[in-house]
């Protein structure tokens, strides 16, 4: 167990920047997620602090010891990645035993069939030990690899996306089962997807990567109620963020003259009023209501059935606007309907830059 | 525009069936999605339609008609595949006109029909770019301004946002009903994401090793599963399936989950219930979506002790795993509720969201509380 700190890190492939000046703490015993779309760089900083690449500047500290000397061997990660690379002819029991029975480690054969056992146990696996890799379901394959990481005891574990080849039901339970996993063994964590689902159900905190820069890193409850920037606001999410431009004009952020204009009260977000007078206003679906009060009105462009909720879609002029309500809720397509906007779960943004801008 | 009628379909390689016994009718103007699992039958069932696929046994009428011996060029049916398959060196004015071109028509409606087409998919500004400049939902935009400009009499379409990413594919769902409901073709869509059919179907057909499993409309299939397939495909997070039998008790009936662990109480009805569908050793299967577990942080009368286990929080919402006995009960609180893994909360199963199931066949026992 180890915590893990980058310091400035830059990397660079031919000519393109994969990662700028990237700078991250993540504590010992910490699910530390790094969400960001593909290209953002994650997988380029996983590989790094395995040893697998070296970055151009910058240092890697795991534990109390700067590595950037060290060889992957000696830095003690495990990764698991999206494909598991497990040996097809060999058993389960042969595929968990092999990390160990490498001629560095000189570990004796009571200590690996105890590890072995253990993992087997930890993962539920157990039955399949005796098994050929070959004849595993997806689920149990990704959980063998895992238990490939886990019988080294390594010193941190990095994750490439293992989840994302499997099915959307198997991905949900092993979601559950890692976070359980990690709580378990109180290990480090450093976990690397695409899917703002995994980051907020797992992620202890969250590390949001873009265009190889670290735009925001905080709980999964920061950072979706307090996204630093427009990209975090919509990459986090699901339906996305609305966002609007919009210009203050009297007292009122107006996004559609006459037919979207939204109060700015006293006390909200004055600094606001104080710009230029444009603005990016950000609105999560759940904080628009259907219902009298605000004096917005929207023809309904579409309704989407989730089951325990409705997602609607409605329409101001050519500005879509987002809204979740319960599933029982009753909505005609094309009919009009009133909405109001939550006031105090607006978020504001800079037009230009896309920052939040904060009270 | 058409309905199209499949009548006891089947498709077999050798001895391992595709498709076995599929009826379905899919109406004049409606959208049905074929949803299932890959490997279900559904994109072999979506390719009979179109004529690009063999049938072994039944028939596919389309407005009534026998189409088996038709082309499927002859069929006046657009296809739209998961990957785009634009010409690259036509603009997307031109990747839109070329089926209508295919047709003679003069060049003024060919203007009238694509420039409609582009207004409902929102894509007018593109016209003149080629598909090397659009992006890929523009590109999958322009694929279906293509199937819809010569107003077949239906539309089929195989996943067709499944190469999109996550934003784009939530904002194509819109969409996708938005023009459905425009111009009103009968469309048959296949996914294996239980989350757009959910969004955009009128009504669902849930597949499984080539056998239709429910047909119904996203309401029914969502809170009255014909079985358990049905149940844990559609919805997330899944459905929690419990082990479970009923004792009948004075006022109430006791439901006995997994082996001693928990007792939860039910109106005193349910156990006649149970039995009367000829459930005799009064064993079933319990259904419950996490919505239908009821969580307090107080003791409540009737609710029962459990421990949160693991929080998972989603944003607007958190899912919380509770410990019942052994098993696992996953539920969905309001952001924050539950505070802190390891605390104790108290639960109860909403009789009204509780679902039962034959324990051996899985089937639906048709009880609703």
């Amino acid at each position: 167990m180890a915590r893990v700190e980058l310091r400035n890190i830059r990397k660079a492939f031919r000519g393109h920047v994969a990662l700028h000046d990237l700078s991250l703490d993540i504590g010992d015993g910490e699910f530390f997620v790094l969400l960001g779309p593909t290209g953002a760089g994650k997988t380029t900083t996983l590989r790094l602090i395995a040893g697998l690449d070296a970055p151009d500047s910058g240092a890697i500290v795991i534990g109390a010891h700067d590595v950037g000397t060290w060889s992957a061997a000696q830095r003690d990660v495990a990764l698991v990645f999206q494909y598991y690379s497990l040996y097809p002819h060999y058993t389960v029991r042969q595929n968990l035993e092999f990390p160990l029975k490498s001629k560095h480690r000189r570990i004796g054969a009571s200590e690996i069939a105890g590890r072995v056992a253990q993992a087997a146990k930890t993962l539920r696996i157990e039955h399949l030990l005796d098994r050929k890799t070959d004849r595993l379901s997806g689920g149990e394959m990704q959980r063998v690899s895992i238990g490939r990481a886990i019988v080294r005891q390594p010193r941190i574990f990095l994750m490439d996306e293992p989840l994302s080849s499997l099915d959307a039901k198997l991905r949900e339970i092993l979601r559950a089962e890692l976070k359980d996993l990690q709580m378990k063994l109180a290990a480090t964590f450093l976990y690397v997807t695409h899917d703002q689902v995994e980051a907020m159900s797992m992620g202890d905190r969250v590390g949001v990567l873009n265009r190889g820069r670290i735009v925001q890193v905080g709980t999964p409850h920061e950072i979706y109620n307090r996204p630093r920037d427009t990209f975090v606001a919509t990459f986090v999410g699901s339906p996305a963020m609305n966002l609007f431009a919009g210009a203050i004009r009297d007292g009122h952020l107006v996004v559609v003259p006459g037919r979207l204009e939204i109060p700015i009260g006293a006390g909200l977000a004055p600094p606001v009023a104080l710009r230029a007078g444009r603005v990016t206003l950000g609105v999560r679906s759940e904080d628009v209501a259907v219902g009298p009060g605000g004096g917005l009105e929207g023809q309904v462009y579409a309704v989407e059935n989730h089951g325990v909720e409705k997602i609607v879609t409605l329409k101001v002029e050519e500005q879509l606007v987002k809204v979740t309500v319960p599933a029982q809720t009753a909505i005609e397509v094309d009919g009009t309907v009133p909405f109001t906007f939550n006031p105090r779960k607006l978020h504001f943004f800079d037009v230009e830059s896309g920052v939040r801008l904060d009270t | 525009m058409a309905d199209i009628v499949l009548r006891d379909i089947e498709k077999y390689f050798g001895d391992n069936y595709i498709i076995r016994k599929l009826n379905l009718e899919i109406r004049h103007r409606e959208f049905l999605v074929l949803l299932g699992p890959s490997g279900c039958g559904k994109t072999t069932t979506l390719r009979a339609i179109a004529g690009l696929e063999t049938i072994d046994r039944g028939e596919i009428l389309i407005d009534g008609r026998a189409v088996q011996g038709r082309q499927a060029a002859d069929r006046d049916i657009a296809f739209v595949f998961q990957l785009f398959a634009l010409y690259p060196h036509l603009t997307a004015y031109d990747n839109i006109a070329f089926p209508l071109r295919a047709t003679r028509e003069t060049r003024a409606v060919v203007d009238l029909r694509v420039r409609e087409v582009a207004r409902a998919l929102r894509i007018e500004a593109l016209l003149g770019k080629r598909p090397s400049a659009l992006s890929g939902g523009d590109m999958q935009r322009v694929a279906i301004g293509r199937a819809l400009v010569r107003r077949p009499k239906a539309v089929l379409m195989d996943e067709p946002i499944g190469a999109l990413d996550a934003k784009l594919r939530e904002e194509m769902r819109a969409e996708l009903k938005h023009i459905h409901r425009e111009n009103e073709a009968t469309t048959v869509y296949v996914t294996h994401d239980q989350v757009e059919a959910m969004a955009m179907a009128d009504r669902i057909a849930i597949m499984d090793e080539g056998v239709l499993r429910q047909v119904g409309s996203p309401t029914e299939v969502y809170q009255h599963p014909a079985n358990l397939f049905v149940a844990q495909f559609v919805g997330s997070p899944i459905m929690n399936v419990l082990a479970a039998a009923v004792r009948p008790g004075d006022r109430q009936t006791h439901l006995l989950v997994g082996e001693d662990d928990a007792v939860l109480r039910f109106p005193a009805g349910l156990s006649e219930m149970v039995i009367q569908r000829g459930h005799a050793d009064s064993a079933l299967t319990v259904g419950i979506r996490p919505e239908g577990v009821l969580v307090s942080r107080q003791a409540i009368d009737g609710y029962i002790p459990v421990e949160a286990h693991i929080i998972e929080p989603l944003g607007p919402y958190d899912i919380v795993d509770l410990k019942l006995g052994k098993q696992l009960l996953r539920c969905r609180t309001a952001s924050g509720y539950v505070e802190r893994a390891g605390d104790t909360v108290w639960a109860r199963l909403d009789e009204k969201q509780t679902h039962f199931f034959d324990y051996r066949t899985g089937e639906s026992l048709g009880i609703r509380l």
